[in-house]
């Protein structure tokens, strides 16, 4: 996903937040991961706005996609020029209002933004980890996930709420802890990647591994692959958008010129602005763990996993009340990729609500400021709020 | 409750089905719209309900107010209910629109213990009377669109319902045959000659004979 696409400093805010850290699975107790490797120390950079009420019912869990982090909301400093990655939706009176919420979110293992993952010092070798890190999978990421919640001392979740490879750590969620969910909203997201995601997902990490400077994932202590992750980023971001949204946002316009270069520079703006994106990514992500959180998506087969196969079978494990939605011009995760969740939900009797957004920014609309967005998931939550307040009533 | 106020009446046909909903049953609504029934339901029934509407914007309008609510087409949507699912699923004046009534009418009874479906009654006497003095095809305030723009593609009468029923093999549990006024607020039920006086009928069918 894109990150910090749109930020407005003047709109409301839930103000200045600050980046906690979690470790636990100290050795010898470390974590058991789905590979069979083990792992630990591990540590988890989240973030958490609001107040836990009093019987601890109001939990809303944001889960992050590809590049995301824990800062969804807010601002670390004044001075910081963008907020969270998810202002638009998280906040005071937003659609997620941390007036009434507490929100927590938490980065994920595997991940460059404060968690372990293959740029942590590895206890063992005081070295980086690089790619004697483990594949973890989106099931390992929500198992430290739950480490977490259990050390807030949370035990219950009224809302799972993620978008693209956070909507499949929702539906994980879902599964390994049916009783501690009341509710979950996957968004643009899917129960398992089709080829052509997992296609884009190759290139992308081909790119990496392409550039002499990536050296095995061995370049903590000198130049950085940061061509070959520039590259990977700009395949995301074509992903990301649409044919639609392109034409809008970029036609066959050139940047900063009236003609054509006549040599290989970034003639049109689409090509300015993939190069923008490439290198501005290069500066905050680490090139591994790229690799890594692509590959637990790529691995990601929900029905596989769970249900032999079958969502159906899957699903009848779940009990939290749905809202899926997707969005009509998103290629990477089409709307049959939903309504095939919706499907095998209805096939249960699931409470599940779903709703096909009409918008022309391809996947990335799903972080985009959108009053429908906002409006739907700020209706589903206050309703599941007050039916869990009601049958706890019972 | 603002529902019950005269100014935000639900339409007089939905005052209707809403009489005839048991509380606390399981209530599917086919093309649900805003979701007036099911928040009246949920409110004034305690059922738990969900709906199926084809337009986003009212689907979104539906969940906002915090209804369980699924876009889609009703036709295909009702197939993935597995049989008995909902006391009752409900068809309000949406009939008229369906491509193969009869196929859907079966999915509602194997997915529903019981089916109410509304729909406008094309033997009305205004309509007759427009047919047969204009010789053009009526327009009424139910179905108030030229042949070239309607989305009604099908004329249903109440006895023409009636006789469906019989020979599907779906026996009516209840029928309210009634006349409205005021956007269809308001109205009365027609009990002499229904199939000549209502704007509307409305059945109640259950599985069997």
């Amino acid at each position: 996903m894109s990150e910090y696409i749109e930020h407005d400093k003047d709109s409301i805010s839930v103000g200045i937040v600050e980046k906690k850290l979690y470790t636990f699975a100290e050795p010898p107790d470390e974590m058991l991961l789905e590979s069979g490797a083990k792992l630990g120390p591990i540590t988890l950079a989240y973030e958490t706005y609001g107040t836990l009420n009093a019987d601890k019912s109001n939990v809303v869990l944001i889960l992050h996609a590809l590049s995301g982090d824990s800062h969804v909301a807010g601002y670390y400093k004044p001075e910081d020029e963008k907020p969270g990655w998810w202002d638009n939706m998280v906040g005071p009176g937003k659609g997620i209002d941390t007036n009434k919420y507490f929100v927590v979110c938490s980065n994920i293992i595997g991940s460059c933004m404060g968690s372990t993952g293959p740029c942590t010092i590895n206890p063992k070798t005081v070295l980086p980890y690089a790619l004697d890190f483990p594949v973890v999978t989106i099931g390992d990421m929500v198992e430290a996930q739950k480490a977490l919640i259990d050390h807030l001392g949370i035990n219950k979740i009224l809302s799972v709420v993620g978008g693209s490879i956070g909507g499949m750590q929702v539906l994980e969620w879902c599964i390994r802890y049916p009783d501690m969910v009341a509710s979950a909203i996957p968004l643009a997201s899917t129960t398992k990647h089709s080829a052509l995601a997992i296609a884009f997902n190759e290139v992308a990490r081909q790119a990496i591994m392409a550039d002499p400077k990536w050296n095995n994932g061995n370049y903590y202590f000198g130049p950085k692959p940061d061509l070959g992750l520039a590259v990977a980023r700009m395949i995301g971001h074509i992903t990301y958008l649409s044919d639609e949204a392109m034409r809008l946002k970029f036609g066959r316009r050139l940047q900063d010129k009236h003609d054509f270069s006549f040599n290989f520079d970034a003639d049109f703006q689409v090509e300015s602005y993939l190069r923008y994106q490439g290198k501005k990514f290069v500066d905050r992500f680490d090139a591994n763990s790229f690799l890594y959180i692509t590959k637990a998506a790529d691995y990601y087969d929900f029905e596989k996993q769970h249900g032999d196969g079958s969502a159906m079978q899957a699903f009848s494990k779940t009990k939290a009340k749905f809202l899926v939605i997707s969005f009509t011009s998103d290629w990477l995760y089409p709307t049959y990729q939903s309504r095939a969740m919706v499907k095998a939900m209805k096939k249960n009797g699931l409470d599940v609500s779903f709703c096909e957004i009409e918008a022309d920014w391809g996947h990335d609309a799903f972080l985009i400021s959108n009053e429908r967005l906002t409006a739907l998931i700020r209706g589903f939550l206050e309703r599941v709020s007050n039916e869990t307040h009601h049958e706890n009533a019972l | 409750m603002s529902v019950t106020k005269p100014t935000m009446k639900m339409r007089y046909d939905l005052q209707i089905i809403a009489s005839w909903i048991e509380p606390g049953s399981q209530v599917l609504d086919l093309g649900c719209g805003e979701g007036d029934l099911l928040k009246f339901l949920i409110n004034h029934k305690q059922v738990s309900g969900s709906g199926i509407e084809h337009n986003e914007n009212k689907v979104a309008e539906c969940i906002e107010k915090g209804l369980s609510v699924l876009q889609g087409d009703i036709n295909d949507e009702v197939l993935d209910y597995p049989d008995n699912t909902f006391d009752y699923v409900i068809l309000s004046q949406t009939l008229q629109q369906v491509y193969e009534p009869d196929t859907l009418i079966r999915s509602m009874m194997r997915i529903g213990k019981k089916g109410i479906v509304s729909f406008p009654n094309f033997s009305h006497w205004g309509i007759r009377l427009q047919l047969l003095l204009s010789g053009y095809a009526p327009i009424s305030r139910q179905l108030p669109y030229e042949w070239y723009d309607t989305p009604n593609i099908r004329v249903i009468t109440i006895k023409d319902f009636r006789k469906f029923t019989q020979e599907v093999g779906f026996k009516i549990v209840k029928e309210a045959a009634i006349n409205t006024h005021s956007e269809d607020r308001f109205g009365k039920v027609i009990k002499v000659f229904p199939n000549l006086r209502a704007t509307y009928g409305i059945f109640l069918i259950g599985n069997g004979k």
